[in-house]
């Protein structure tokens, strides 16, 4: 019989530092993912704990962990040649086919920017869509995650970039995300599919404003975060109404995700 | 073939089938006190008939005998992880209707949801058989025939209890125990009313704004999450992991589940604070919606079989048969609106 509840070992190829309390993790990749999708994460005697999927190639998979508590504290002691314990990959993920044809617009704040860096990576050189337009927040200059490579979006055009608040030294924007979203080329509003990911408050207030804007809620896509044990569907943990976010999510359509009630 | 058995010759059959079946039914729990006011009714394995209690309803449902409060998933030593065995023996559990409904409900989440079969589950449950114990009255605060729960022929075999033994037996692997035991067809038959009464709210009546409604709120000031109402329900299925060491952390430990209750604090934290569901009415209602109305959505079936026990178990006194029933009244006012 098969024991879904078994995990598998993870070997580290090497550990970047993002930002103080980030890391990016490069795992040896050994089966498919979606962009969107999570890893149940653990340390035997330690604990476990779901991380998104934040980018994969060829043999490698990468995934950024925030060191917020136990498990994670004990994560950050590892580097390469260690080995980490993992299940899944879980969730419904991204499907890219949803986006094509589209001027895509990726709203993403703090660690919410880890589930959809495939995605940007995805479609950034791409003739899939039709546009890509990237609006990322940080808190501060120190929490922007994936520095060379935010700044080569930004460089280019793709992305806009803001911190909440900076000291003197940036010569950025600042201000809260959705204070940018009237940057937003909207001219072609019924081709616009929108992706927000980040922080429940974030992604309320960005949704709110969107649908002022006149868009529709089909075209919304939001990840959802939400207390998980199993990732199997048993637990219970993650259930809303009769969804299961770890399940039927962590992506959903803004018209569905605006039904489930806690 | 039915079957009618003496009371000793009940004794001699239990003898039996122990060989090769643990046997489990609803026994007084003397840890509790056998007569003070608290003594309760609880499953447990019996060998006599003179040990089962029939004519009350037990405290705790007869979950815990495939699906424990605490169990371990695996334990590893040195990055070697091994799965821990089970007692092979097959498992007889006298049980109500209402508890085979319950298992039910139970098996559509651990078999039916997500991805795949729960290991852990399926080994222990695979082995159990269903004795069931012919209930034609209920109790108190039963209201199992307004859920449909009180009526079920997932059976093994069906026994009605008296002066004699009536014993009907459906399953092949039972009928050896019986041998030499005088044949008697026998139909278990099941309650028709209970004194208690629910009136289901429809699927599709419950809207977002019945979430909201101030209904709620009488429960945010009684309940106090001790969550014995998630403990005692024979349908209640959530757990959660839990990882332990022993000695030097990351060495040996093992990783385990636990019971969680919806009711009880800590059930949605997550990591940096942020938490669903503070207020207990909120609690409440998520409960009964999903005991009511989401599970049937998902699932087709109702979750709660009617068993009554979280009424039965509350220090607060709170019914879940009035809640639904006001729930039902407030769905009715709105749509007549
Ligand atoms: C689908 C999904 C995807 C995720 N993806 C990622 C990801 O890519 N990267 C990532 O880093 N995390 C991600 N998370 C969050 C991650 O699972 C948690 O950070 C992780 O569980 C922390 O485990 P831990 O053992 O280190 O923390 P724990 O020791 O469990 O500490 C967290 C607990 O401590 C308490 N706590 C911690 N901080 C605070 C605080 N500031 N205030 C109050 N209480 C606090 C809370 O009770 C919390 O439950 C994701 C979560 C989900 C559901
Ligand atoms: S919710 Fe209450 S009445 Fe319904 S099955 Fe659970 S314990 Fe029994
Ligand atoms: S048993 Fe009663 S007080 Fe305890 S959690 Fe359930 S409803 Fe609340
Ligand atoms: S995480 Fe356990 S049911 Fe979704």
């Amino acid at each position: 019989m098969k024991n879904p509840f078994l995990p598998h070992k993870m070997e580290i190829l090497d550990v970047i530092p993002e930002t103080e309390i980030d890391s990016t993790f490069v795992l040896a990749l050994d089966k498919p993912v979606k962009p969107g999708q999570f890893l149940e994460l653990s340390l035997p005697g330690v604990g476990e704990a779901p991380i998104s999927v934040s980018d994969f190639d060829e043999g490698r998979l990468f995934v950024t962990i925030r060191k917020v508590g136990r498990l994670t504290d004990a994560i950050f002691t590892l580097g390469p040649g260690d080995f980490l314990f993992a299940r899944g990959p879980y969730g419904n993920g991204f499907d890219y086919q949803d986006f094509w044809g589209s001027d895509l617009k990726v709203i993403a704040g703090g660690t919410g920017l880890a589930p959809v860096k495939k995605v940007i990576k995805n479609f950034i050189d791409s003739d899939k869509v039709s546009s890509l337009q990237v609006l990322l927040g940080f808190k501060t200059p120190e929490d922007i995650l994936y520095r060379e490579e935010v700044r080569a979006w930004v460089d280019s055009g793709v992305a806009t970039l803001t911190v909440d608040k900076a000291g003197s030294d940036w010569g950025g924007n600042t201000g809260l995300i959705t204070g940018y979203l009237k940057g937003l080329d909207l001219s072609r509003l019924d081709k616009c599919k929108f992706i927000v990911v980040g922080p429940p408050v974030m992604i309320k207030f960005v949704t709110l404003e969107l649908l002022l804007l006149k868009v529709p809620e089909d075209n919304i896509w939001v990840s959802l975060e939400r207390k998980m044990s199993c990732g199997l569907g048993k637990c219970g943990h993650c259930k809303i109404d009769e969804t299961y976010v770890c399940l039927e999510g962590p992506v959903f359509r803004f018209q569905r995700a605006r039904r489930l009630l806690d | 073939m039915g079957y009618q058995l003496s009371r000793e010759q009940f004794d001699r059959f239990l003898d039996r089938l122990k060989e090769d079946y643990r046997v489990f039914g609803p026994a007084l729990d003397e840890d509790k006190g056998a007569l003070s006011d608290s003594d309760r009714i609880t499953y447990k394995e019996v060998s006599r008939l003179g040990e089962l209690v029939l004519d009350r309803k037990s405290y705790f449902s007869p979950k815990e005998i495939f699906y424990p409060l605490r169990e371990t998933l695996f334990r590893f030593c040195d990055g070697e992880i091994t799965v821990p065995a089970i007692d092979e023996k097959k498992t007889a559990i006298l049980l109500r209707p209402c508890d085979i409904n319950g298992i039910d409900r139970l098996d559509t989440i651990f078999l039916e949801n997500g991805p795949s079969e729960d290991f852990y589950y399926k080994r222990r449950r695979d082995k159990v058989r269903f004795f069931m114990i012919e209930c034609t009255t209920g109790f108190d605060s039963c209201f199992c025939v307004s859920m449909n729960g009180g009526r079920t022929d997932r059976w093994d075999v069906a026994f009605r209890f008296g002066e004699q033994i009536l014993a009907e037996v459906k399953s092949e692997e039972l009928e050896p125990y019986f041998a030499g035991c005088a044949q008697q067809p026998f139909e278990p038959q099941f309650v028709t009313e209970n004194s208690k009464k629910v009136r289901l709210p429809e699927v599709a009546d419950i809207t977002a704004d019945v979430f909201k409604h101030e209904l709620w709120s009488e429960y945010t000031a009684r309940c106090i999450a001790c969550g014995r109402c998630n403990t005692s329900c024979i349908t209640c299925s959530c757990f959660t992991m839990q990882d332990a060491a022993f000695g030097a952390e990351g060495k040996m430990g093992e990783r385990r589940r636990t019971w969680a209750g919806c009711h009880i604090n800590g059930f949605t934290d997550m990591a940096g604070g942020h938490r669903f569901r503070e207020p207990k009415g909120d609690r409440m209602r998520f409960k009964t919606m999903h005991k009511i109305n989401d599970y049937y959505r998902r699932f087709g079936k109702h979750q709660c079989v009617g068993c009554g026990r979280c009424e039965d178990v509350c220090p607060q006194y709170i019914s879940f048969a009035r809640c639904i029933n006001t729930l039902s009244d407030v769905t009715r006012e709105r749509k007549s609106k």
